[in-house]
């Protein structure tokens, strides 16, 4: 099976994506449901969930709090703010303008 | 709003980073073993699981690192590892720490001292609204320089300029206050109705002046200052309104002064008045006459016209009074003076000398402490070589180092703080008087941040020498010689700083030695007379005896010397008026009788006027040269005579005997008085007059010869009195006879001569004590340099001279060796030293006085006293290493 790179700066998208989607979820949630969405051509490298979900901690988009699973196990969940949804938002258009440009482009080829 | 959350976000992870450490740690592992049990569940080994886990993870530690990272608070973190790697590393060498914290706060803390000093007389602006636009303004004569006016002539000043806003003319004064409780004397000053309004006092309690009341036949009104009112009056707001009996006069209490307000110039002196009344209502002559001069002022420029605009302005005015006045004002100028410029006049040169003193001392700490640790750096090369071999960039180890400094510099300046807010009030508490403004001193933000740039500076000038110094180490060869060094060359900055130091200490030395030369040539300095036991003081009588007819008055001055004479102990007592040396000038022109009449007043020579009785010389122990002195027998009844003094006879009679030559003093008497003796010349202006002053020539009168209309004017009693034993016992016994000769004669202003004296040369001693404690500290300091320089030196030798001795060398030797290098520095130092100090103490020309800014004594003495010290020092080190046990030596490391 051939996977391929997650494109840079996608990351938060999808990571928003993921938890508007769920209302709430902890890490190893988010980095399987990545690659079901994307049956499993989209490879994140699991760990640099981590780091993107600290910046967006800071950016105060998502919120945190520790919780436990369905396994009993504490884990801790990560939750969109308002400022995240709206993010989000803006985020898919830029991404649908920059992909509808790149498909127009390679279409003109 | 959004970055303030953020700021608040960040900072709420930076308190709590443990917690985010275990929590990210925490997730971390959840999800490996979320992902390890997921591949078991599909049927892997746990072993390959847990292996394809992390793979798929990536790399722990590094997305650890990045997570955290994210927030922004590595600088942080490391120099909180620095701070605490630094604070570690002091906290191993107590002794370095203390020595250099210790150094640092004792150079700070002087330098502060003294600038919170600077700061307060020189660059603090005065306290008065504007107070750039505040000038003095003062007569100025051919021949004679600057004086003081006549009130009519102010009162033309006022009529005929174009630049001032307001003037006001002031003048010191006292009277005699009655009715309330005992009598007693209080100063005055005689003030212009505009005088508070020009210098923005606003009364505290009712109101100023009005100029009705400035007016002759006006109304008489007093205004009461703040510590008179306090001390006095309780502070009670009820004395507004009530009448105060003044010299027999009742005066209206209209209004109460600011308690801080003073007005203190170089040529008022530093009195504070105990109430203000109008000049413009004063009846007394040397106030209406404009033959006498006796007044001051002060003037309030317009807004935007400038100094030189002003003093163009009262040129003219005076070149108006001259065609106006040509007796009085002929070629007579005005000066005007910025009022910041008269007052600080005097000490100036003081401040600038000890400022740079002082900056000696804070370099030479900052050498010292740069010295130590260089020193102990190079000692710690290993541990740099280490650092640096293990990875650590050349920036980390120079940031660490100035850690370090910095760290050494703010405890030093910290406590420096503290040691000069200490000073300046015990210098303070223990000369009040001897600087202007000393009311301003004080410890403030400027002050403050004069020390915080002092020390940050300090802490990166003395830090970086030997942060770049050491953080090149030659890797290779600074571990295989084991971090002990044996090189000479690099000891050559140290050698350096030692010398520079020493050098900086000899300036310093010289220059205090210099100082202390002046002073004690000063205090040994015959003044002309002799002031000790000797008490003064100045007797204030009621109006029922000052009031009275002129004979009267001399049958009661008559009698209250002899009352005063009679008291026992008292070996002679002499009534003095007009000029007091040290302490009071009073000057009167004349011109020789048998010679033209010069044709005006301006023209005239003048002289200092002495009015005494016939016991002056006696209790003053003045010598008399020729003729006799004043008798018992001149009197209102015989001929008017006067003696005049050695310099009076050598100016205006040269060859020709004065004795028998008669002089005419017309603005006083009508007839001439007769020359009948020759007396030793006085120092009335200090003991370091120069032969520049003024006015040098003196004669002596007795104030019963005067005309019956000028007695009143001209004899306000003063006595000298000569005791046996200590003078200051005199006071109350005196004060029985003056009230066994009228219940109501009070003693004012009691001193002692020696007082005086000692009060004229206070500014000097003040600078004296504080350059010498500079100098002090300064040998101190440079004492410590040199011998932690060659203690360290001779410690890193120890493997060589362990050496030596295993081969044979005498102890003696080995003594030589160490004491040879000391010497060495010393010498080198002492010489740049002196070499420095004969060019820089030419700076300090002018507060020096009988000694030349190159005296051989006391650079002779400064350049043996160091070296000794310098010897000293290195002696302690040079026995220890003669002591050097070979063995130990050559098995250490």
């Amino acid at each position: 099976m051939h996977r391929d790179e997650i494109p840079p700066g996608t990351l938060y998208l999808l990571i928003l994506k993921t938890l508007a989607r769920s209302g709430e979820s902890h890490g190893y949630e988010i980095a399987n449901s990545i690659q079901q969405i994307s049956d499993d051509i989209l490879q994140v490298e699991e760990g640099s969930l981590y780091p993107a979900l600290q910046r967006m901690l800071i950016k105060g988009w998502v919120t945190a709090e520790w919780g436990t699973t369905a396994g009993n196990r504490r884990a801790r969940y990560y939750q969109l703010t308002s400022a995240g949804r709206k993010q989000l938002t803006a985020e898919l258009s830029q991404f649908q303008r920059v992909i509808g440009a790149v498909t127009r482009v390679v279409e003109a080829v | 709003m959004n970055w303030m959350r953020e700021l608040a976000r960040r900072l709420s992870m930076l308190i709590h980073r443990r917690q985010f450490d275990t929590d990210l740690e925490d997730e971390m592992h959840l999800h490996l073993e979320l992902r390890q049990q997921q591949q078991i569940e599909r049927g892997m080994d746990p072993h390959h699981a847990q292996t394809a886990a992390r793979r798929r993870f990536g790399n722990l530690t590094s997305l650890k690192e990045k997570s955290r990272s994210a927030w922004g608070w590595e600088w942080f973190e490391q120099l909180a590892d620095d701070m605490r790697y630094a604070v570690r590393m002091l906290h191993k060498s107590p002794g370095f720490t203390a020595v250099a914290i210790l150094t640092l706060a004792l150079g700070i803390g002087a330098n502060t001292a003294l600038f919170s000093v600077v700061n307060g007389v020189l660059l603090n602006p005065l306290p008065y609204r504007n107070a750039d636009q505040v000038v003095t303004l003062a007569d100025w004569f051919p021949g004679y320089g600057e004086s003081s006016a006549s009130y009519p002539d102010f009162l033309d000043w006022v009529r005929l300029n174009k630049t001032f806003s307001s003037l006001a003319a002031y003048r010191h004064d006292s009277f005699n206050l009655t009715g309330q409780g005992d009598p007693e004397q209080v100063t005055a000053m005689d003030i212009s109705a505009s005088f508070f309004p020009l210098l923005s006092a606003d009364p505290v309690l009712g109101r100023n002046f009005s100029s009705a009341e400035d007016q002759l036949g006006g109304p008489p009104a007093v205004i009461l200052s703040g510590g008179y009112w306090k001390t006095k009056f309780g502070s009670s707001p009820s004395i507004l309104g009530k009448p105060l009996n003044l010299d027999g006069t009742d005066y209206t209490v209209v209004g109460v002064a600011p308690e801080n307000f003073y007005l203190c110039c170089s040529s008022t002196g530093f009195r504070l008045s105990d109430v203000y009344v109008t000049i413009g209502a004063s009846k007394d002559l040397p106030v209406r006459d404009r033959h006498m001069i006796s007044i001051r002022a002060v003037g309030r420029m317009n807004q935007g016209v400038t100094l030189a605009q002003a003093r163009a302005d009262m040129d003219s005015v005076a070149r108006s009074l001259g065609a106006i006045y040509p007796d009085t004002a002929k070629d007579t100028g005005i000066v005007v003076t910025p009022l910041q410029q008269v007052m600080v006049r005097d000490v100036r040169p003081f401040l600038l000398v000890l400022l740079a003193a002082v900056g000696f001392v804070l370099l030479i700490a900052c050498v010292n402490v740069a010295n130590l640790l260089l020193a102990r750096s190079t000692g710690r090369s290993r541990e740099f070589a280490i650092r640096t071999a293990l990875g650590a960039t050349r920036g980390r180890v120079v940031r660490q180092l100035l850690t370090e400094s910095i760290l050494l510099a703010v405890a030093g300046g910290a406590l420096g703080l503290l040691l000069a807010s200490w000073g300046t009030r015990a210098a303070l508490a223990a000369l009040p008087s001897a600087l202007p403004r000393a009311n301003d001193i004080q410890l403030d933000p400027r002050v403050l941040l004069f020390t915080l740039a002092i020390s940050l500076a300090a802490g990166v000038l003395f830090g970086l020498a030997p942060a770049l110094k050491t953080s090149r180490p030659d890797l290779h060869a600074t571990l295989k010689e084991g971090g002990r060094g044996s090189s000479g060359a690099r000891y050559r900055t140290q050698n350096i700083f030692v010398i520079v130091e020493m050098a900086l200490a000899v300036v310093l030395l010289i220059g205090a030695g210099l100082t202390i030369r002046t002073l004690v040539g000063l205090w040994t300095a015959s003044p002309g007379f002799d002031p000790h036991n000797v008490f003064s003081f100045r007797v204030g009588l009621p109006p029922s005896i000052a009031n009275a007819d002129a004979n009267t008055v001399r049958a009661s001055l008559r009698q209250l010397t002899e009352k005063i004479a009679a008291v026992p102990g008292v070996t002679a007592a002499s009534l003095t008026t007009g000029a007091k040396p040290l302490d009071h000038e009073s000057g009167l022109i004349f011109w020789r009788e048998g010679q033209p009449k010069p044709p005006n007043e301006v023209s005239m020579p003048y002289a200092l006027w002495y009015r005494v009785g016939p016991d002056y010389l006696k209790v003053m122990q003045i010598p008399l040269l020729r003729g006799r002195f004043l008798t018992a027998q001149d009197d209102a009844n015989s001929t008017g005579v006067c003696v005049i003094d050695e310099t009076f006879a050598q100016k205006f009679f040269g060859n020709e005997d004065p004795i028998g030559k008669r002089l005419n003093f017309t603005l006083i008497y009508n007839q001439p008085l007769q020359i009948v003796g020759i007396v030793g010349h006085v120092k009335q202006y200090g003991l370091d007059e120069t032969n520049d002053a003024p006015m040098q020539a003196q004669f002596y009168m007795s104030p019963l010869q005067l005309p019956d209309d000028q007695l009143k004017t001209w004899a306000m009693p003063g006595y000298v009195i000569r005791t046996e034993g200590s003078p200051n016992a005199f006071a109350g016994a005196v004060r029985d006879a003056l009230r066994e000769f009228n219940s109501k004669t009070v003693l004012y202003q009691p001193e002692t001569m020696d007082s005086v004296v000692a009060r004229s040369l206070a500014s000097r001693r003040f600078a004296m004590i504080l350059l010498a404690s500079f100098a002090a500290l300064a040998l101190v300091l440079a004492g410590i340099g040199i011998y932690g320089v060659v203690s360290y030196i001779a410690g890193q030798r120890a493997h060589e001279i362990g050496l030596r001795i295993a081969l044979g060398a005498q102890q003696s030797h080995v003594l030589k060796l160490v004491l040879g290098q000391g010497a060495r520095l010393a010498f080198l130092g002492v010489l740049f030293g002196l070499a420095s100090a004969a060019v820089l103490t030419r700076l300090m020309t002018t507060i020096l006085y009988g000694v030349s800014a190159t005296d051989p004594l006391t650079f002779s003495a400064v350049a043996i006293v160091l070296t000794l010290v310098a010897l000293a020092a290195c002696y302690i080190p040079a026995r220890r290493a003669m002591r050097v046990d070979p063995i130990v030596a050559l098995r250490h490391d």
